[in-house]
């Protein structure tokens, strides 16, 4: 669309921006604060320069949960994506199935955080939970509390089960937005089911499969409340993502300048990451030769 | 029932419905139909044991619970919910929830929809680095927040009102609110607004008379994501509360530790935290999926 150029249009723009100011600018710029001073407590703060930011980067600790981070968030995406692409995929398009798919699936997305921890804890627990009972039935032994890869394997799937859902919403509405025409042209062309995938769904796709990704990924790197609740970061700091540690860093050990100077690296990684992300995916949907027309 | 399904895609061309009846029935005859719909049938089976088993273990005496794996109550009793409706500490903590959600959407919707006019009509100075800069709210982990969030509340004395947990989850969602407004308007063609104005319309009476219910469906759809992250989120709603505002989830939380496990009324409160979402749900299943297919990046 054609837009009008005019700087009045900052006035529309003004309340937001002052109501961010409020919530995330201020609150931002504390934390560039405490990360360059260091406190004997009575609020008392002294410059400490970019030590804390030195510290952070060199410590074994942050790099465990940042590696912890990364890798769950690669499962996390090489799970939900395809699956949610899969589920879309054979979803009914019309008929009274559609609003019961529709609402059955939505349905972890606005369980409270915590209270999907509360679920899968329960759930997994060999003597009370279903999962957890039966597995343990099967003869595997399976203790999320005390074993590493039992507790990678609930939290994992407890996110699968928590969040797949928004890649297939996403991906049908995106498949949905799709003309018949393309079908049956596709099928006068005689094009095998993976053609029609591969050049009329995918493409239609990439837009709403750009923001499944980010918006997994974002979270999935966010990630705090669930598996606090189920493993409590543990066995150990198996599953101490770096929300957790962040937390534990600052009002655990209440070693704020620290934690000021890993919020900011930790923010500033969902940002290049996402940007990376958004670059690549979006680069990779130009160079499709069937793209350009669709759009 | 049917014509339910038929709004569900309102984005179709009226002229397709019958042709693509056609493709479907073909693809049933080739039998694909059967097996495809196996697979989100399962998945729905996966999403739903985990909610079963909540919601079968509020209907458990702890006994029942603690004592033998039974597949559904044995002895069904109403004792859980009891507990909750019986007690304002219990369930004061749903309105707190409730209140503090309903205020985030009004304010994170009305402060968005003259940014995101802007945004879909107008190119000004930094545009584009503006509406980058909002999305990268949506990406500030709330766990860095939490700390400043508390101190700069207090500064205000806001701590431990509802309005506190509102403002802070606007963080999160006005920008979300833009992102999904914006690219509704700019489904609306100019020429509407060109008209208007034409025929003397001043912009305020344009924007609620003719423009608001255009893009009532994307108000709907941006009010319903408020509504779901600010509802879901815990940790900046439990910082920011002592008391007064605390939502359901944090006392969920508190009552677990402290009462020794009462496995019954942590299920029965967590299957009452599901209600609210699902009637929500409920009232914009046709727009879900629309919604975000509209979203820009």
């Amino acid at each position: 669309m054609e837009k009008t150029w005019n700087n009045k249009a900052w006035f529309f723009v003004l309340p937001v921006l002052l109501l961010v100011a409020f919530s995330a600018v201020i609150p931002l710029m504390t934390v560039v604060n405490y990360s360059v001073q260091d406190s004997f407590g009575n609020n008392q703060f002294f410059w400490y320069g970019a030590d804390w930011f030195r510290e952070v980067l060199t410590s074994e600790r942050f790099h465990d949960a940042l590696l912890r981070n990364l890798l769950f968030s690669a499962i996390i995406l090489a799970i939900e994506v395809p699956l949610g692409i899969l589920v879309a995929l054979a979803m009914p398009k019309k008929g009274i199935w559609v609003p019961v798919c529709l609402v059955l699936m939505a349905l972890p997305l606005l369980i409270p955080w915590n209270v999907v921890g509360t679920i899968w804890q329960v759930f997994a627990r060999t003597d009370i939970g279903l999962l957890g009972y039966t597995v343990d039935a099967l003869g595997i032994d399976y203790n999320y509390v005390r074993n590493v890869l039992d507790a990678w394997v609930t939290v994992v799937v407890m996110d699968v089960w928590h969040w797949t859902s928004l890649v297939v919403l996403l991906c049908y509405a995106g498949l949905v937005s799709i003309p018949d025409a393309y079908y049956q042209a596709a099928k006068i062309d005689g094009a095998s089911r993976w053609a029609v995938f591969r050049y009329i769904q995918l493409p239609k796709m990439g837009r709403v499969l750009l923001i499944a990704v980010l918006l997994r990924f974002m979270d999935s790197f966010m990630i705090y409340t669930e598996p606090f609740v189920v493993t409590g970061g543990g066995p150990g700091n198996s599953t101490t993502f770096l929300s957790i540690d962040l937390v534990k860093l600052a009002i655990g050990q209440f070693n704020i300048g620290e934690a000021a100077a890993m919020s900011l690296i930790y923010f500033l990684i969902i940002l290049l990451l996402s940007w990376i992300f958004y670059t690549v995916m979006t680069n990779a949907g130009n160079d499709k030769p069937m793209t350009g027309g669709a759009e | 029932m049917s014509d339910q399904a038929t709004t569900a895609h309102p984005s179709l061309p009226g002229a397709a419905h019958s042709e693509s009846a056609i493709a479907a029935r073909s693809r049933m005859k080739t039998g694909h139909f059967k097996w495809k719909a196996l697979i989100p049938a399962l998945y729905i089976v996966f999403l739903l044991l985990p909610i079963y088993w909540l919601v079968n273990m509020s209907f458990k005496t702890n006994q029942e619970i603690l004592g033998t794996l039974t597949l559904w109550p044995q002895n069904p009793t109403l004792r859980n919910y009891e507990v909750i409706f019986t007690d304002p500490s219990w369930y004061m903590g749903y309105v707190n929830s409730i209140i503090y959600v309903l205020m985030n959407m009004v304010i994170s919707v009305a402060v968005a929809l003259p940014a995101a006019y802007a945004f879909s009509r107008y190119r000004f100075l930094g545009d584009k680095h503006l509406f980058f800069w909002l999305l990268t709210n949506r990406m500030a982990p709330p766990a860095v927040f939490a700390l400043p969030f508390f101190q700069l509340y207090s500064a205000f004395g806001l701590i431990d009102t509802h309005i506190a947990v509102a403002l802070a989850h606007c963080l999160f969602n006005v920008p979300l609110a833009v992102w999904i407004l914006e690219g509704f308007m700019s489904g609306v063609p100019k020429e509407i607004d060109e008209t208007a104005y034409i025929d003397g319309y001043s912009f305020p009476k344009f924007f609620f008379k003719i423009f608001t219910p255009l893009i009532a469906s994307g108000i709907g759809v941006a009010a319903f994501f408020c509504f779901m992250f600010s509802w879901v989120e815990l940790l900046l709603a439990r910082t920011l509360t002592v008391t007064d505002a605390k939502p359901i989830s944090a006392i969920m939380t508190r009552t677990v530790s402290a009462s020794g496990m009462d496995w019954g009324v942590l299920a029965a409160a967590g299957a009452l935290t599901i209600i609210p979402g699902a009637i929500v749900i409920w009232f914009v299943r046709n727009y879900i999926a629309k919604g975000f297919a509209l979203g820009r990046v």
